[in-house]
């Protein structure tokens, strides 16, 4: 019985060399795609020396953590603790207001009949199309004018008002709760109000989660924003501070630049590990790009 | 959650649970004898609680915002870009002159759209292609393809940050990786970031790399094909080529275009590859129209012109969209046509 059991296990000879040639190349194909990470994982343990004479090395001579300290440190009196301050008051701002804001007004989308509904539908959704370009220079005049540059308002303010991904995204799942529970809920003489909060609200949780993961992570590597609205050194996010490693006139601290660089990427692959199911739903179910 | 009382019922929802039939008799009661004052209460609560306050309160965050940062800027911006604007001072109006300027007295915006063109052209449908195809391996029946698809995902989570353009920039340095590997199979080093001939393909490559969400949204799209148009291919003697070519293609169509449209956008407004990695350089030939009008914004301070800048994109943009769409006509099939 083991045996034959066994011959009905066993593939042909063919479709073995099929198999083990498909994971080879993925696998050949993946530590490609992988290998800059990795790179620069490695970059941020070794020295100057070894990175720019013995660049092909992953695994580094000794593990320096010398390089983490000295980046830390900064420019001048401004550490990266300053930094990642700033980034974690960014991104917690801009993500919280967009998660609220965007759920308020996809349940409107999703389920509340008034009258201009298409219309503004329509107008959300040719957001997504426009070039942020047309509106970036207005816009920078307007907080300009207003004394908000060198401030965080410009970056935060604009997420509290929705954005058409995130309200988009959860369209999508709220139209997939069913709509009974909600008529339900208006006929026992819930207003919609309750029923947002009572019912929509907890039953859109995970499309919450997806949105609070990507927001994050978009807000944390942005950087165009930051750069045209701040100038001072120490408002500036992480992006924009490890930025200054290769601006500096003297030659470039790679060592300390790939440890802060490495260190700038560790949220985002915490949530990698931990919402990677999240990420990649919130992306096939919206079909944007994440 | 049956708290209040069973009379405020919105119009939409009473018809629904007529039609349906179901429980709601109590919505045409009338209330008995009420006070004009709780009348006056309930006409405001009424009010707020029906569908059209209700749904524009609910709005409200887009409608406000979109009227404020998008359409207000838009008007503005539409204004500015007739005018000599250099943020110190007052706008001039110039009339068309920035438009005109664009097109024949300044050689760099013809050159951005070149290479910004050239970069979408090569890049998109390389980037849409791979992730065609690794999301097509990464759907056959074999172990540990979600672990895969998860490394191949990883750089489109991170590619856009500041750390992997520094780290690119070095990987392609006159003495970095990609050069050791080169002289390692006796192969000349190219100086890629200093030769105008190298340096876009540099981000090209850095592109095609973030496939990952491309990949994912395939892959969500080939799962939905069902598996009895491939069982019916097999019984027809298809081979797995022909299968592809008239079955997974053609089902995937559509995603195929919605990959196309977005990766072009995208691609027509990168920036921060392009600023950290290259600044444009060697010679203007990683120039992208989008870091050259950031140039004239942000460092030269000609808001005017650069708001014409702008609008050309949108153009631009808008019409390849719109050439795409087009094309898709023959291209795209959706099985609803098909009358099901």
């Amino acid at each position: 019985m083991a045996s034959a059991a066994v011959v009905t296990r066993r593939v042909s000879p063919k479709r073995l060399a099929i198999k083990v040639l498909y994971h080879a190349f993925v696998i050949s194909l993946g530590f490609l795609m992988v290998y800059p990470v990795l790179w620069m994982i490695s970059g941020s343990f070794k020295t100057n020396y070894e990175i720019l004479n013995e660049s092909l090395k992953l695994i580094p001579n000794q593990l320096m953590l010398d390089n983490f300290a000295r980046g830390w440190a900064g420019f001048g009196r401004l550490t990266f603790a300053r930094f990642f301050r700033n980034s974690l008051v960014i991104t917690t701002l801009t993500t919280l207001g967009v998660t609220l804001s965007s759920s308020l007004v996809a349940y409107a989308f999703a389920r509340i009949r008034f009258p201009g509904r298409r219309f503004w539908f329509v107008c959300m959704m040719s957001t997504l199309m426009l070039p942020a370009q047309v509106v970036m220079i207005p816009q920078y005049i307007i907080f300009r004018n207003l004394g908000l540059i060198n401030t965080y308002v410009p970056l935060i303010l604009p997420a509290w008002f929705s954005q058409a991904f995130f309200v988009f995204m959860m369209m999508q799942f709220i139209r997939g709760l069913p709509k009974e529970l909600d008529e339900a809920a208006i006929i026992d003489g819930c207003s919609r109000y309750s029923v947002f909060t009572r019912i929509i609200l907890p039953l859109i949780k995970p499309a919450l989660v997806t949105t609070v993961v990507i927001s994050f992570y978009w807000t944390w590597d942005d950087f165009f924003g930051p750069l045209i609205y701040l100038s001072r050194p120490a408002l500036y996010p992480v992006s924009l501070a490890i930025k200054l490693f290769a601006d500096s006139t003297s030659t470039t601290d790679y060592g300390p630049m790939f440890a802060m660089s490495t260190l700038s990427l560790v949220p985002v692959f915490l949530i990698f590990l931990f919402f990677n199911r999240q990420l990649i739903q919130g992306i096939s179910t919206t079909g944007f790009k994440g | 959650m049956t708290v209040g009382n069973p009379a405020k019922v919105s119009p939409a929802t009473s018809a629904k649970a007529r039609s349906g039939g179901a429980a709601g008799g109590s919505s045409g009661s009338v209330m008995p004898a009420p006070q004009r004052m709780a009348r006056k209460k309930r006409f405001l609560k009424d009010l707020l609680y029906s569908d059209t306050v209700s749904g524009y309160v609910f709005a409200a965050p887009f409608i406000i915002g979109f009227l404020a940062f998008t359409i207000l800027p838009m008007i503005y911006s539409f204004y500015i870009s007739f005018t000599e604007y250099r943020i110190y001072a007052p706008p001039v109006w110039v009339g068309l002159e920035n438009y005109i300027r664009m097109f024949t007295r300044d050689p760099r915006v013809i050159r951005s759209i070149t290479v910004t063109l050239y970069y979408v052209l090569v890049s998109v449908p390389l980037k849409v292609g791979f992730a065609l195809m690794i999301a097509y391996l990464l759907t056959r029946p074999a172990r540990g393809t979600s672990f895969y698809r998860a490394i191949y995902y990883l750089p489109s989570l991170i590619g856009g940050s500041v750390a992997v353009s520094l780290v690119w920039k070095e990987l392609f340095a006159v003495r970095g990786v990609v050069n050791r590997v080169l002289t390692a199979f006796g192969l000349e080093p190219i100086a890629w970031l200093g030769d105008p001939n190298y340096a876009i393909y540099v981000l090209v490559l850095l592109t095609v790399w973030q496939f990952g969400s491309s990949m994912v949204i395939f892959a969500a799209g080939l799962k939905q094909i069902p598996d009895s148009y491939y069982e019916a291919a097999q019984i027809d003697g298809a081979t797995l080529v022909q299968q592809f070519f008239y079955i997974t293609l053609p089902c995937l169509s559509p995603v195929i275009l919605f990959n196309l449209i977005m990766q072009t956008i995208a691609g027509f407004q990168n920036f921060t590859q392009a600023f950290i990695i290259t600044n444009g350089g060697p010679m203007d030939s990683t120039l992208f129209y989008a870091l050259y009008l950031y140039h004239n914004a942000f460092n030269y301070f000609q808001m005017g012109y650069a708001s014409a800048m702008a609008w050309i994109l949108l153009l631009m943009i808008g019409l390849t969209t719109a050439l795409i769409f087009k094309s898709s006509d023959r291209w795209v099939f959706y099985e609803s046509k098909e009358g099901s």
